[in-house]
């Protein structure tokens, strides 16, 4: 196929979801059946599409060097227009396999999560999760959200700029808002908890917080090198001019454009990726439906921060081949969140906030990544993490809908609504209940914890440690104790959910999943666990060459090497390798001595409480930042725009207002007195003519309208004068 | 001049007026031909707009379709009419709000017949100011516009009208006395009110020349002034704009639909199409100030907005708030360090702008009114989880709410980015204080969204109607407008940047 009709196909691959929304909103809200139809189908016909154009860009040679690319005029400015486009290189083409796949498996999972093809159930709320057994009322509507979604990440995958990029990205912002409010009035009996409806509002202002700062980033570079295409922005000569015009900034004087464009730029980066101080929207973003939980932190929303980064991987490089302080920065930011999430996914109870926390925390490994100058080991992780991660929190999906289910049969009197589903302490034995969700759930929590050799997360964290190893030994420690960490959470989650005796009888009466549900477990347990392979290091023994001697690298590598960005090739270092494999095995081994040896039974306290004491508080409280925003933001902002307008406009503005009005007023007075004293007594007569002929038109008209008329006279008057005085 | 000399632009101004007349024909038992009629009408000069748009050659500098007859010799003012591309979207915009406007007014049941005569006359005054090319014509419109805004607030009002009435009427008349003090002086420098001849000539004040008892340079610097508080005030432009708040909330909904919509265009148009081309030193001079009034707009406005417990006062501030972006962008334009792009980009960010705010605006009040009419209040603690019972009113009070908060895709994103492009490299700091704004935008906007449509249903709206078709015709073609500029700005911009490439050349 030629270069047109593979950027054709590549508009089409974000259009056919846009048409399935479009489509459901205006005609098939009706039909539930019928409506996840149109989003399963639009979704695999994306998906066979970006099959094409990725095994197309894979046998293609020079696709690094001569990306495929089409673009139109957009938007006049002046003289040159700005373009909008696709483009394909090597990295958006590796993109396009796994985003479509993951999103279309995320879609088959909701239409047995959403209970399509279930009775109605009469006292379902619209709003609310809808009875075991029961299809939710608004259907429909979710996969309407969930095809925008997938609309979004596709489109921001294929864009030739990065214009175009932010506006899928706050397109997906805008579904991540609907879709985690999507139970809009769900309420809990604890009223300290979230609500979803509240939940999505944080969401989205916390990542507006970070979109805005990336909209100067966009500013800067649009106003210093006049296009906003990758092209032209990251390419050598553009890269050295930004390097070397040097901006004033308050507090930090003279910097070069490119660092300023790249830390801006990253900004966007922290909202959406969810790194601290950003990262407190996430946790709460869990109280969307979990096929949505899936598609906002596996293949979708959480991974286009990364993906930004990643391709404008050489704007990092600008200064300094790296070495500078925005990478600083940016390694800084990803190592500290990586580690700092995963201390607070030790103390979670809820099955689908420890996942929370183990995505921020494995994106800050993708963020310190690109910091440390890693490319290629940060796109590998991003990849092989969204389908590892999209196969947990499916998993823990399946999980709560078996829960409730157990729930719903053992509560005939309808629903507790004390009892919480997603809490791993009513868990427990679930393996024999549900063995394909089980399994296919230690697949994937074995791959997040990078165990050796068999999982795709292992080649993917290792490739990130080997690189740290021999760039940054701060980063290198840090990353690997939040390895270690990853590995035991990750063993604890495994051991209280599936394993020991059920603590519930929800938990014992739980029952697996349809297979609308569990099969695309199964596909993605297929990829997390032979994901890998492609990226397994050239000079790695037997397996190395046996692979191919690391495609991923090859493939990828030289979109960079293009434009001019050296990446160092270390020697493969056995010392991280070792220390990978003994902090996965000694995480996991530390989870199995404390929870899989001598399993919590009902009612039991968690053991690491007791051993933590105090610091599990804090853990669990998650270092009481979303109480220190309150505080510090949310509280003064509400203040300040009550005094705002209190103050400002009501005091000082209307206040000057009234004033004037009221002198004007007895101004008025006193000439009324005069009139009334001097000039009536004068005029009596004639006044009482008039004033009869006015009472009668009175009740034509409203009081103030004479005062139209006065204000009128005045100015005609001031007319006249000026031509009877000039003239 | 366009269509081989067929009046078009005179019909667009007067079929509204010659509607209002018909209408005051029409008893008043006959409601539903008032009715018709006035929607009838108003359909015309949106009719005559498209062919106009579609006639209007965007290649060409200069006015098109100019008219120019003999009409007040004495004073040497000439009946003169003409538009470039910064009009026809303007008129284009009269055109499609009116007629949504009065179809969304079928429900009025006070005084039809006044009402309906009221509002054709309202619109007349409008076409007026956008293509009047003599100024005693175009003061004559801007107060045709004025006199029925002011009876629509009194007579249809809410409970607090009379207040709202006068200070609107105070406040713009306060500007339009200023204005008109301004205009006597250029008349008197230049001997016509020729706007082209003004905006040409841009020395008008010859050294020397006096004006009554003042020198030339200080009676220039007080018309500027005369002119910046007149069209600061009908902006609004921060601090002037309590007046807005108040009209707002107590006109009636289709007033305030108009109201948003193009009245607050008027004073943007006035920067614009006078003050900017007219004293563009004093202009440059002042620009900070008018760049850091924009900033107070875009914050505190929205921080004000934030502050409203009035679903539509909250609407009302969020016009402050996004009328500070067209005028940040004013002051790019008028700005010494802007280059050309800048200001190329920051002017047709400007006339996007304050397209796209006339027709989200408009649709917000819609909505408001929509729901006020239903359940008797506008009180945002009230509400609670509507989105239950009216789905597709909470579908389309969403997809409003976007496209006023920026959102990409939809309309307000292209222009702001545009206003933000054009300012960022000229009044760095400012912008990126301003991006806050954005901030709070979706705030305010998202929370509101939050207590009307979200959380379980309050039970006292359990019967609350949907949202009738007639009112969705209404705000369709609103909602496609959104979707098109945002998908697609280049259709309207085309119009757009040819003339702003020639005036800024």
């Amino acid at each position: 196929m030629d270069e047109s009709t593979l950027t054709l196909l590549a508009w089409l691959i974000p259009l056919f979801p846009l048409l399935a929304f479009g489509l459901i909103v205006l005609f098939s809200k009706r039909d539930k059946k019928l409506s996840a139809s149109l989003a399963i189908g639009s979704m695999s016909i994306s998906f066979v599409l970006a099959q094409i154009i990725f095994w197309s860009a894979v046998t293609a040679h020079d696709l690094a060097e001569h990306p495929w690319h089409m673009a139109f005029d957009w938007l006049p400015l002046g003289d040159t227009p700005f373009q909008m486009g696709v483009m394909i290189d090597p990295l958006t083409a590796a993109m396009l396999f796994m985003v479509p796949l993951v999103c279309l498996m995320i879609f088959i999972y909701s239409y047995g999560y959403m209970g399509v093809g279930n009775p109605e159930n009469e006292s379902n709320e619209r709003g609310c999760p809808p009875a075991s057994g029961s299809v939710d009322p608004l259907a429909s509507r979710f996969f309407a959200y969930i095809s925008l979604f997938a609309c979004g990440m596709l489109g921001l995958v294929v864009a030739d700029n990065l214009l175009m990029l932010f506006v899928f990205w706050e397109i997906m912002g805008l579904c991540s808002y609907l879709l985690i409010g999507f139970w809009f009035s769900r309420t809990y009996p604890d009223p300290k908890r979230i609500t979803p409806k509240v939940a999505g509002l944080k969401a989205f202002l916390t990542t507006r917080v970070g979109d805005v700062i990336m909209l100067l980033g966009l500013l800067l570079l649009f106003s210093q090198t006049g296009s906003l295409s990758f092209s032209t922005i990251l390419s050598h000569e553009t890269l050295e001019h930004l390097a070397h015009v040097e901006l004033f900034v308050p507090l930090f004087g003279m910097v070069s454009a490119a660092s300023l464009a790249a830390v801006l730029v990253f900004g966007g980066t922290v909202g959406k990726s969810s790194q601290f101080p950003l990262h407190v929207w996430l946790p709460d973003a869990m109280e969307g439906p979990t096929p949505v939980s899936a598609l906002i932190h596996a293949a979708t929303m959480v991974s286009a921060g990364v993906y930004l980064i990643v391709r404008m991987f050489p704007l990092y490089q600008a200064v300094g081949h790296g070495h500078n302080t925005e990478s600083a920065i940016v390694a800084f930011i990803g190592a500290f969140t990586a580690l700092a999430a995963s201390t607070i996914a030790l103390a979670q109870y809820d099955i689908k906030r420890v996942l929370a926390y183990s995505t921020i925390s494995q994106l800050g490994y993708m963020v310190a990544a690109i910091g440390i100058g890693a490319y290629v080991a940060a796109a590998f992780h991003l990849l092989t993490h969204a389908f590892f991660k999209a196969l947990l929190f499916l998993g823990s999906g399946s999980v709560i809908h078996g829960m409730e289910h157990g729930h719903h049969h053992v509560a005939h009197d309808g629903h507790d609504k004390g009892f919480d589903p997603n809490d791993m302490r009513n868990m427990g034995g679930l393996i024999s209940k549900m063995p394909r969700t089980g399994w296919t759930f230690i697949i994937g929590g074995l791959a997040l914890s990078g165990f050796p050799i068999l999982t795709a997360g292992f080649w993917s964290k290792d490739e990130i440690l080997s690189f740290a190893w021999h760039e940054n030994t701060i980063v290198f420690w840090t990353l690997a104790l939040a390895a270690l960490l990853t590995a035991f959470y990750t063993g604890r989650q495994i051991f209280m959910t599936f394993f020991g005796q059920p603590r519930t009888k929800a938990a014992a009466h739980g029952h697996e999943s349809p297979g609308s549900m569990t099969w695309p477990l199964i596909v993605l347990a297929l990829f997390a666990f032979a994901g890998g392979f492609v990226g397994v290091p050239e000079h790695f023994p037997v397996l190395g060459p046996l692979l191919g001697g690391n495609p991923f690298h090859h493939f990828v590598g030289q979109v960079i090497e293009t434009v001019g960005v050296h990446i160092p090739h270390h020697e493969t270092a056995w010392a991280p390798v070792g220390i990978s494999v003994l902090v996965a095995l000694g995480g996991l081994t530390l989870g199995w001595l404390i929870y899989g040896r001598k399993p919590m039974a009902a009612g039991d306290v968690d053991p690491l409480k007791k051993v933590l004491g105090p610091v599990h508080t804090v853990l669990e409280n998650k270092y009481y930042i979303d109480e220190l925003y309150e505080i510090l933001f949310i509280r003064p902002t509400v203040a300040i725009s009550k005094k705002v307008y209190a103050w400002i406009d009501r005091g000082v503005i209307d206040g000057i207002l009234h004033t004037t009005a009221k002198g004007a007023y007895t101004a008025g007075q006193g000439n009324r007195w005069f009139d009334k004293n001097v000039v009536d007594h004068t005029v009596d007569l004639v006044g009482m003519a008039v004033g009869r002929i006015g009472k009668s038109f009175r009740s034509l008209q409203t009081g103030q309208v004479q005062n139209y008329i006065l204000v009128s006279a005045v100015s005609v008057i001031v007319f006249m004068a000026f031509y009877l005085i000039l003239f | 001049m366009g269509l081989n000399g067929f009046p078009i632009l005179s019909l667009i101004v007067f079929v509204p007026i010659l509607g209002s007349v018909i209408i005051l024909f029409i008893p008043n038992k006959y409601e539903k031909a008032i009715k018709w009629t006035a929607l009838g009408v108003s359909l015309i000069p949106l009719l005559l707009s498209v062919i106009l748009w579609l006639n209007y050659d965007s290649s060409l500098p200069g006015m098109q379709f100019t008219e120019d007859y003999r009409w007040f010799p004495t004073i040497n003012s000439r009946y003169r009419l003409g538009v470039d591309g910064i009009s026809v979207p303007m008129i284009f915009l009269t055109a499609l709000l009116t007629p949504a406007a009065i179809l969304y007014s079928f429900g009025i049941k006070k005084h039809l017949k006044a009402y309906f005569a009221l509002f054709l006359m309202l619109q007349m005054g409008l076409f007026g100011v956008f293509t009047s090319l003599d100024m005693v014509l175009f003061y004559v419109f801007w107060e045709i516009g004025l006199v029925p805004m002011y009876f629509l607030i009194y007579i249809w009002g809410s409970d607090n009208r009379r207040y709202a009435a006068l200070k609107f009427f105070i406040f713009t008349l306060s500007g339009s006395v200023l204005m008109l003090l301004a205009i006597q002086v250029m008349y008197l420098a230049t001997g016509t009110f020729s706007i082209l001849e003004w905006t040409s000539n841009l020395q008008p004040f010859r050294e020397g020349f006096k004006v009554w008892f003042l020198d030339s340079s200080v009676a220039r610097q007080l018309s500027f002034w005369a002119f910046f508080i007149a069209f600061a005030i009908k902006v609004p432009i921060w601090p002037f704009h309590t007046w807005l708040p108040d009209a707002h909330t107590e006109a009636p909904t289709a007033g305030s639909m108009l109201l948003a919509g193009v009245l607050l265009k008027l004073g943007c148009y006035g920067f614009l199409r006078l003050v900017l081309p007219i004293f563009p030193d004093m202009a440059q001079k002042n620009a900070p100030i008018l760049a850091i009034l924009a900033l107070a707009g875009v914050i505190l406005g929205g921080m004000a907005a934030m502050a409203q417990k009035d679903f539509k006062r909250l609407v009302a501030y969020s016009s402050v708030n996004h009328m500070g972006f067209v005028v940040l962008s004013i002051a790019t334009v008028a700005s010494a360090g802007a280059t050309m792009t800048d200001r190329v980009i920051a002017y047709n960010g400007a006339v996007l702008q304050m397209f796209n705010h006339g027709i989200t605006a408009a649709a917000m009040f819609m909505l408001v009114g929509v729901i006020y009419d239903r359940a008797h209040t506008r009180n945002l603690e009230d509400f609670g989880g509507l989105g239950i019972v009216v789905p597709v009113y909470g579908g389309i009070l969403l997809f409003s709410t976007m496209a006023s908060l920026g959102l990409p895709g939809l309309n307000g994103f292209v222009s702001e980015f545009m206003v933000f492009r054009g300012a960022f490299p000229v009044f760095t700091a400012i912008t990126a204080l301003a991006t806050i704004g954005l901030v709070v935008t979706a705030a305010f906007l998202l929370w509101m969204i939050q207590r009307v449509l979200l959380g379980p249903l309050n039970p006292r709206w359990e019967k609350i109607p949907e949202i009738s078709v007639r009112e969705i015709i209404a705000v369709a073609p609103l909602m496609v407008f959104m979707l098109l500029i945002g998908v697609y700005p280049s259709w309207i911009l085309t119009t757009i940047n040819q003339t702003v490439l020639n005036l800024l050349s």
